[in-house]
């Protein structure tokens, strides 16, 4: 048999002298490639890759840069009345045009987005807060304490939001401060109900149970463990909220709500233009373009964070 | 064995959970048995005979709704938080799915060395040398230290779990079926871990499990459940050549044996008829609705545990 092989193979009988151990590598267990990355970097390289979300992040960083610069790249003012030059179209000295009572859009366009997204970026953050501490409270403590509280947050949205506004307006006022405190009172609700169910879903999983035989305390579980593995849905969610609560100043602005002129906002300027919209179509066109790629920019950016910042989307 | 050995003793346990409606779901019911220093206790049973349920309350994971556990001589069934922070450093668990018992969003380096963190152990450069030993010790490299667990595969997740264990020098470790959810040839790896790990460190297990080739590798005794009450405890050997309850006897003759001819020829013990609900047990012994020997005696009166010969104590009426 061996013979009938070594012919087949062509081999020839080598003497098992010259036969020898190379050497093995016994503690040479495994090479490691790639270098290890940190969850945020690993993220970002990731949310890098996703084209949408990067053009999203492009327009709001332009946007919130033009709302700091762009009020002082014109010599008009956003308050000032040059009566001579009333609803005048987009030109070389007015780049936007001028309104009905003859002041400058782009003056006004950019102190509006200042508002609007003031407006957007403080209740979000503020219905955030309120969320994550009321909805965790419940979630994590749970027993009575989360049936009151979320009996509570039953009634509370149960009430029509513009019930809310109208009465919280008639206590302490309109302007941009109310308007603020209108949106963190009601906005909390969803917050804090999607808080509640992450938490009981988290609370229950292996690796708290292996902190709390470890001997961690309550503090502990809540801002090592809980929070940051919350984080994901919660800043996804954020981003959501800027753009709902700029569009909700929109709508309050629309029918009278809003903060008082001559201070403007994005829907306040959509509002003035719809009422000569078919005159002077510009005044309107303009604001609703920028209320609207806003919009745009901030769902891109918020579904590509989403899935930026799940892991299990890793390649 | 004199008292002083014992590590953990456990006396007449019983958890109930309330259910809706006021019913009561008796998890463990009524369990007495203690763990020798160094020792392997496995606990075997079927899915949902409160195994977990028994480990937790162990832990002090649960609180009992009766009963006693004893750990080093004393009772520590009524400790309040402060206390059990104390009790934590000297026991620790092991989880059964490598997958959700790890915290996604932390490094291995910082899951290990949280324990040592809470109970405020060594200097800060010293926590991650101990770290780098740790990881050395399970088998992983020290370039693993700030990778994320789901970087890793199950084999690995779990030898960080077990580092965590080790982490803050426990004496005993509940391991809740740490091979379960792991590959045939892994299992072999973690259960080699484990073993050498009690060697090195004379640690004492209470090893849940329900694969019982497994549980006979590495255990001195072991303790089968049926219901949330151990029904036999003996000597994993004695077990294993002398069954002498009948729910042992057949889960022995459900164990796969590799030899076709053997495994062809054997007398294989089927039980009829489905586990009752642990929220409603009717009267007796729980397993006489399943027991091929069931006489009258046994739908009368529950019976106990008792030494039938030195070591070996079985739960059955039947049995002389």
């Amino acid at each position: 048999m061996s013979d009938i092989m070594s012919d087949v193979l062509g081999l020839v009988d080598i003497p098992l002298e010259e036969f020898g151990v190379l050497g093995k590598d016994e503690y040479v267990s495994e090479v490691v490639n790639r270098p290890s990355v940190g969850y945020w970097k690993d993220a970002w390289r990731r949310l890098r890759k996703n084209k949408l979300a990067m053009i999203g992040l492009c327009i709001i960083i332009i946007y919130t840069i033009m709302a700091i610069i762009g009020p002082w790249m014109t010599s008009f003012s956003y308050r000032t009345n040059y009566l001579m030059e009333t609803n005048i179209r987009p030109n070389a000295q007015h780049w936007f045009g001028t309104d009905v009572l003859g002041r400058d859009l782009w003056a006004r366009v950019w102190v509006g987005a200042r508002i609007s997204l003031f407006i957007g970026l403080v209740a979000a953050l503020v219905q955030t807060f309120l969320g994550i501490l009321i909805g965790g409270v419940a979630g994590y403590f749970g027993g009575n304490l989360d049936l009151v509280i979320m009996r509570i947050v039953d009634i509370l949205s149960g009430i029509p939001f513009l019930i809310f506004v109208i009465l919280i307006m008639m206590v302490i006022g309109s302007g941009l401060f109310p308007i603020i405190i209108t949106f963190a009172i009601t906005g909390w609700l969803g917050m804090a109900r999607l808080v509640r169910g992450q938490v009981l879903q988290l609370k229950e999983q292996d690796f708290m149970t292996a902190a709390k035989a470890m001997g961690a305390s309550s503090s502990r579980l809540i801002l090592k463990h809980l929070i940051p593995n919350m984080s994901g849905v919660i800043i996804v969610t954020l981003t959501m909220r800027i753009p709902q609560a700029i569009f909700t100043e929109a709508f309050l602005s629309y029918i009278g709500l809003g903060v008082k002129p001559p201070m403007t906002s994005w829907g306040q300027l959509a509002n003035a233009g719809g009422q000569v919209m078919q005159v002077h179509p510009y005044q309107l066109l303009i604001p609703a373009f920028f209320i609207s790629t806003m919009m745009l920019a901030l769902q891109l950016f918020g579904d590509g964070l989403r899935d930026a910042l799940d892991p299990k989307l890793r390649k | 064995m004199n008292n002083f050995e014992k590590l953990v003793e456990i006396n007449n346990i019983k958890k109930y959970f309330s259910m809706s409606r006021g019913r009561i779901l008796k998890a463990v019911d009524d369990v007495s048995f203690y763990i020798n220093k160094g020792e392997t206790l496995g606990l075997v049973g079927e899915s949902g005979c409160g195994k977990t349920t028994l480990g937790r309350v162990v832990n002090r994971i649960y609180q009992q709704t009766e009963g006693q556990v004893i750990f080093e001589g004393k009772d520590i069934s009524h400790y309040s938080k402060k206390d059990y922070k104390g009790i934590t450093r000297e026991m620790q668990m092991i989880f059964q799915d490598p997958y959700t018992s790890l915290d996604a969003r932390m490094t291995t380096g910082e899951i290990i060395a949280e324990g040592m963190v809470i109970h405020n152990l060594y200097k800060q450069k010293d926590r991650t040398n101990r770290v780098f030993e740790l990881l050395n010790l399970v088998g992983l490299n020290k370039e693993h230290i700030n990778r994320f667990p789901h970087e890793f595969s199950g084999g690995q997740r779990q030898r960080i779990g077990i580092a965590r264990a080790l982490a803050i020098e426990p004496k005993f470790i509940v391991c809740d079926e740490p091979i379960s959810a792991l590959d045939v040839s892994v299992q072999s790896q973690i259960v080699n871990l484990l073993m050498r790990l009690q060697r090195e460190f004379g640690l004492t297990y209470l090893f849940i499990a329900h694969d019982l080739s497994m549980v006979k590798h590495i255990s001195d005794r072991v303790a089968v459940m049926y219901l949330g009450s151990v029904v036999e405890l003996t000597e994993s050997n004695d077990l294993y050549k002398n069954p002498l309850h009948p729910y042992t006897q057949s889960l022995l003759s459900a164990i796969p044996i590799a030899d076709p001819i053997l495994s062809a020829n054997r007398q294989r013990m089927l039980l009829q008829g489905e586990v009752p609900s642990p929220i409603n047990t009717p009267p007796g012994c729980k397993f006489k609705n399943r027991c091929p020997h069931a006489s009258g005696d046994c739908s009368e009166e529950a019976p106990i545990l008792r030494e039938v010969s030195p070591g070996h104590f079985v739960a059955c009426h039947l049995v002389n």
